[in-house]
């Protein structure tokens, strides 16, 4: 006796799961591109983006109730619903961060800048490329890559601990750029968390899977840096 | 919550003439715990839940191996009228006798040899106020129990159940012929009961199995040439319902069955 019903739904609200993703992990590289290339008019889409994916969010989420009220769904189904209304909000997270990137541009506007860190757009597309592979997982329900998947977040921070190495060497060679270097900082920062909450993606994928939840992270993500001071006596 | 098991079912075998209906079942009922047995239509679990009290025993033809035991006595050895004391049973349709509220519920403390007026009324009274049906009928005691609605009819008739004092309560479909409020008045009802009574149920209502028990059984047939019943999975009922280990276990809670 196939649920017809329950299955195309489940389907949809999957598909619609890999569209909500696909636009935040469009967002979070056209909010670097756009900073690195001072466009500020694909910075505003980006923002116009981030209310579409607030949208999208909100009615993937209100469907997922309503499925869960009108169908009864149990078992792996029931671990699929509750891990899609987790992982709406999840993505809706991760597309904040693309949006804060876009604030940044806006802010530093058309000034000429002296400097650009290169290994910030390198950052942006791990974390894009492991929130793509996530979403693959996701429409395959495959636990093994979403195991797999946390454990390259330790390269997304190291290039988070080179961008802010390279940035303290630039502020002490040339005090007058601590403004604008502090706003490439919040933007690799942002890239970071994202990258981060990508873990949490693959613990729900695993969770539907199995039905285990297991902490995918194992140890907190290394971004030990020394305080500027530290740095700045060190003649760094 | 430690297990102790009230009735052990091991390599149990019911056959009807030469059709094997049950086959091979192992289980272990907890004391003190809701036990919901779940399975498509067909596949035994009316029979399995009316061998707790032999009920089986008034079919023709009907022969029995393995070991069924409650509190560790084989119940086959046991005195069937002392056993059948201890394990109540309440079906799917209410089935009142055609007498009045009081002496339905009298009508067991009766006919194992109370006379005494004041301990019948303290007994009719004690079952009422267990079954949550005292305050609707004790004004009424005396009209026929048929009056009732459907669902103080089923309350009635487990509140017959308990006036003898079970330590086991069978309930087969119990709110299947109800309505929805009566449905959540006997489960809130289990609920209570548990604290002095072992029970076992038998849904088709997946839900109400995930609302009302501790334990879930899972019950299919062992193959299409067969159709014997047996147990295929047993474990908490939060397990089965989020996390079966057995594929066909997913697929009927899931409701992609057959």
């Amino acid at each position: 006796m196939p649920r017809k019903v329950l299955d195309q739904e489940l389907h949809r609200l999957k598909t619609e799961v890999l569209v909500l993703g696909v636009m935040v992990e469009r967002s979070l590289l056209d909010s670097v591109e756009a900073l690195q290339k001072r466009d500020l008019q694909k910075a505003q889409r980006v923002l116009e983006l981030d209310r579409k994916v607030n949208a999208h969010r909100f009615a993937l989420q209100n469907d997922t109730i309503v499925l869960i009220a009108t169908q009864q769904p149990m078992a792996r189904d029931l671990r699929l619903l509750a891990s899609i209304l987790e992982i709406a909000s999840e993505l809706e997270r991760m597309g904040d961060y693309a949006k804060g990137i876009a604030r940044i541009t806006l802010r530093l506007g058309d000034r000429p800048l002296a400097w650009w860190p290169i290994d910030i757009p390198v950052m942006a597309s791990k974390a894009a490329d492991m929130l793509h592979r996530t979403l693959s997982a996701f429409m395959s329900e495959d636990a093994a890559v979403a195991r797999a998947i946390p454990q390259e977040d330790d390269e997304v921070d190291a290039f988070y601990v080179r961008v802010y190495r390279g940035l303290i060497t630039w502020i002490v060679q040339d005090p007058s750029v601590v403004e604008q270097a502090n706003w490439y900082l919040w933007a690799a920062h942002n890239i970071e968390r994202f990258a981060d909450r990508v873990t949490n993606l693959c613990e729900r994928i695993v969770f539907i899977a199995t039905g285990e939840i297991q902490e995918l992270d194992v140890y907190e993500s290394p971004v030990c840096i020394e305080s500027p001071a530290q740095n700045a006596s060190a003649g760094e | 919550m430690d297990f102790r098991p009230k009735i052990t079912v091991e390599r149990y075998y019911l056959y009807y003439g030469d059709f094997c209906a049950l086959r091979d079942v192992n289980i272990q009922i907890p004391a003190g715990q809701i036990t919901a047995i779940i399975g498509p239509s067909g596949c035994g679990k009316s029979t399995l839940l009316r061998t707790f009290n032999r009920m089986n025993d008034l079919i023709p033809n009907v022969r029995v191996e393995g070991k069924v035991e409650i509190d560790g006595a084989d119940i086959f050895s046991a005195d069937v009228v002392e056993l059948r004391r201890r394990v109540g049973m309440v079906f799917q349709r209410p089935n009142p006798f055609p007498m009045s509220i009081y002496d339905n519920v009298a009508y067991g403390p009766r006919a194992h040899g109370v006379r005494n007026r004041a301990k019948l009324d303290e007994i009719v009274e004690r079952s009422l106020r267990d079954a949550v049906l005292w305050d609707e009928v004790k004004d009424t005691l005396n009209k026929s129990a048929l009056a009732l609605s459907g669902g103080q009819q089923q309350r009635l008739c487990i509140a017959r159940a308990l006036s003898v004092q079970p330590e086991v309560l069978l309930l087969d479909e119990p709110a299947s012929a109800l309505d929805p409020i009566s449905t959540f008045k006997i489960e809130e009802l289990l609920r209570e009961l548990k604290k002095h009574l072992t029970i076992v149920i038998v849904t088709h209502n997946m839900q109400q199995a995930a609302r009302v028990s501790d334990y879930t059984a899972m019950m299919m047939l062992t193959s299409e040439e067969e159709r014997s019943g047996t147990v295929i999975e047993f474990d908490r009922t939060v397990t089965i319902f989020t996390n079966p280990r057995d594929p066909r276990t997913e697929d009927y809670v899931t409701g992609r069955f057959g």
